[in-house]
């Protein structure tokens, strides 16, 4: 099942066509607003009837090296459209290297390598002639560590739209990308203060209403609420599981009840026996947590790890 | 026991740090101050004679004791701003490739390169710029611009032997780049990795990111370095001398010959023949402390200012 028409292919597309930017932008939220697939893989999976889902991405027999030194290997995946997928692990095994091959955000770091083959919605990631802007557009990526411009609140959430020419109703889509983030009401007052006047909390939805302002295909999120109290935390969670319905959602966490509740599907990243990090386990997170097939897994989610 | 005896010298250590480092924050002071006093104090005799008018007289005529520093002005201000104008856009575009487009390997090189350039010799440059760069602007760049943009009064005729005011501003250029390109590339390398890595994360082009981020973030560093370069190019004595030709006039043409209050005063302060005249020369010395003062204070002043908007923006 393809969700993209077929005349139109999103990533082989030169990223500034010579037609007026707007039209550029329009036609590109068409592209990823309107999909008639979403209400098809919304179903509940009940167990005697597997739905088939569609992948977003199709991740094959990745490794990643930094130099000399290999990070991940032997990674093999598929993310779930409109899905939550976790990813956990002990520290060091590479989940945000692999979470950051999945939008091209390793291109430029020197000595960094990547084999295998990525696919995103069935056009491989890496292939000659992919722009990395344009992946990048497509698929957001929220981090760790709160990092808004310093630059006014408005400006933050309305800058990558701005850049895509997407100036006709930018207040609408300003307001809709903060009510997306739950955090419209907190700051509709002030939209004109620095974003660096927010709490950490703030900052990070904030954030967030930035990475959906262009209205991604996809959010990877790197351990976003792991600076965050559990207030904050919370509320983050809730937007997650809010987010779904729109975009499909690949969320690295170390906090195993976040993974728990929030995620659909958990893969479960560890160690090999030469000690690089791998793909030990995936499967819906229900199976991960409650009845693990690798030992390795079941030592891990039950604390037993070392 | 052992401990307080530790702990006095300890406190001896402080002591005497803090007075060394307080002493040479002093004489730093007095210096200025001193030197400021002398100029001044100096420039007795001519301010006597001649007043604020000497800010607007264009004749220098020591036969006939008369002094201004019109033309002095006007060559100092056209020299400087044409080299502020070249020289800053130049050295940002060279610190934002060192800090994020070149590779390693090439940053290792060309940044410790464009470093040296600022530790040529101005005489040296000089020298260069008369025997090599004024000759090849006379014969080439100069008609070549004449002939495309001669309609701005700045490109007139090419004059015989290409001392110029032209070029004495693109030796200044030379002299202020690698000023401003190793202190913008270091601006460039504080902006935080994260904020790089979030406008890419959003779609950004490179061009978009450092508009949009690095420009922004650097802004007041950049201005503030910029005024640096300027102070330095005002100041700047031997290397003009060598190739603006001692003009005595106002000319709107930049191949014309020109001076400045610092070439003017290297020139002539070792044949000033009569007390009026080495006095109308440190006149010339106040102006240029004032003008080098007031463009460093502009610079901080710029630098504070925005950093203080930025923390409450
Ligand atoms: N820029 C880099 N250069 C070299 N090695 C790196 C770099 N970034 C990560 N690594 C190495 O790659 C491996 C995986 O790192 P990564 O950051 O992906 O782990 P992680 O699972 O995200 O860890 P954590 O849970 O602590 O965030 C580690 O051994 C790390 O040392
Ligand atoms: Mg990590």
């Amino acid at each position: 099942m393809t969700i993209l028409d077929p005349e139109f292919d999103p990533i082989m597309e030169p990223s500034r066509p010579a037609a007026p930017a707007r039209s550029a932008g329009e036609r590109y939220r068409i592209q990823t607003v309107d999909r008639p697939a979403r209400t098809a893989s919304h179903g509940q999976p009940t167990p005697t009837t597997p739905v088939v889902r569609e992948s977003v991405f199709k991740v094959e027999q990745l490794a990643i090296s930094y130099g000399s030194k290999t990070a991940v290997q032997g990674v093999t995946m598929g993310i779930d459209r409109n899905r939550i997928t976790a990813i956990i692990g002990p520290s060091g095994c590479g989940k945000t290297t692999f979470l950051r091959s999945l939008n091209r955000m390793h291109d430029g770091i020197p000595g960094l390598r990547v084999d295998g083959h990525i696919y995103y919605h069935g056009h491989d990631l890496y292939g000659s002639g992919v722009d990395r802007v344009e992946v990048r557009r497509r698929i957001g990526m929220v981090f760790q560590k709160p990092n808004p411009f310093p630059k006014s609140i408005y400006d933050n959430v309305a800058w990558a739209p701005r850049n895509l020419g997407l100036r006709s109703g930018l207040d609408d889509r300003v307001e809709k990308a903060l009510r997306g983030a739950a955090l419209w009401d907190e700051v509709k007052d002030r939209l004109k203060d620095s974003a660096l006047g927010l709490s950490g909390g703030q900052q990070q939805r904030l954030c967030i209403a930035r990475a959906i302002a262009i209205e991604p295909d996809v959010l990877l999120l790197d351990e976003p609420a792991s600076a965050l109290d559990p207030i904050a935390t919370a509320s983050i969670e809730e937007l997650v599981r809010t987010l779904k319905a729109k975009f499909t959602i690949v969320i690295v966490t170390h906090n195993m009840q976040q993974a728990a509740r929030l995620a659909d599907r958990t893969a479960f990243f560890g160690l090999d026996n030469e000690r690089i990090g791998t793909l030990i386990e995936y499967d819906e997170t229900d199976k991960i947590f409650t009845n693990p097939a690798d030992t390795r897994t079941e030592d891990y989610v039950t604390g037993r790890f070392v | 026991m052992a401990r307080p005896r530790l702990r006095i010298s300890d406190r001896v250590g402080d002591r005497l740090l803090l007075s060394a480092t307080g002493l040479a924050s002093a004489i730093a002071v007095l210096l200025l101050v001193l030197i400021a006093w002398q100029v001044f104090k100096g420039s007795g005799t001519a301010f006597h004679k001649f007043g604020f008018g000497f800010l607007t007289g264009t004749t220098w005529k020591p036969n006939f004791n008369q002094y201004g520093a019109g033309t002095l002005l006007f060559g100092t201000f056209v020299t400087g701003v044409f080299a502020l104008f070249l020289a800053a856009p130049i050295g940002i575009a060279i610190g934002l490739y060192l800090s994020l487009m070149a590779p390693p390997r090439v940053r290792a090189i060309i940044g410790p390169v464009v470093e040296m350039l600022a530790a040529i010799p101005s005489v040296i440059i000089g020298f260069w710029g008369i025997l090599v760069l004024a000759p090849f602007l006379v014969k080439h760049a100069e008609p070549q611009l004449h002939s495309t943009v001669g309609f701005i009064p700045l490109f007139g005729l090419p004059q015989t032997n290409g001392a110029s005011m032209f070029a004495a501003g693109l030796i200044l250029t030379i002299m202020v780049i690698p000023i401003v390109a190793s202190i913008s590339r270091d601006l460039f390398d504080t902006v935080p990795r994260e904020l790089q890595e979030g406008a890419s994360a959003l779609g950004a082009t490179r061009w978009e990111m450092i508009r949009g981020v690095m420009l922004p973030t650097t802004a007041s560093g950049l201005a503030a370095t910029s005024f640096l370069g300027l102070g330095r190019a005002l100041g700047e004595a031997i290397a003009v001398t060598q190739v603006i030709g001692a003009g005595t006039k106002i000319n709107t043409s930049l191949y014309e010959t020109g001076d400045t209050l610092a070439s003017r005063l290297a020139n002539q302060f070792q044949n000033a023949t009569d007390q009026l005249q080495t006095s109308s020369l440190f006149y010339l010395g106040a102006l240029l402390l004032i003008i080098g003062l007031g463009s460093n204070l502009l610079a901080q002043w710029i630098g504070r200012r925005f950093a203080v908007q930025k923390a409450h923006a």
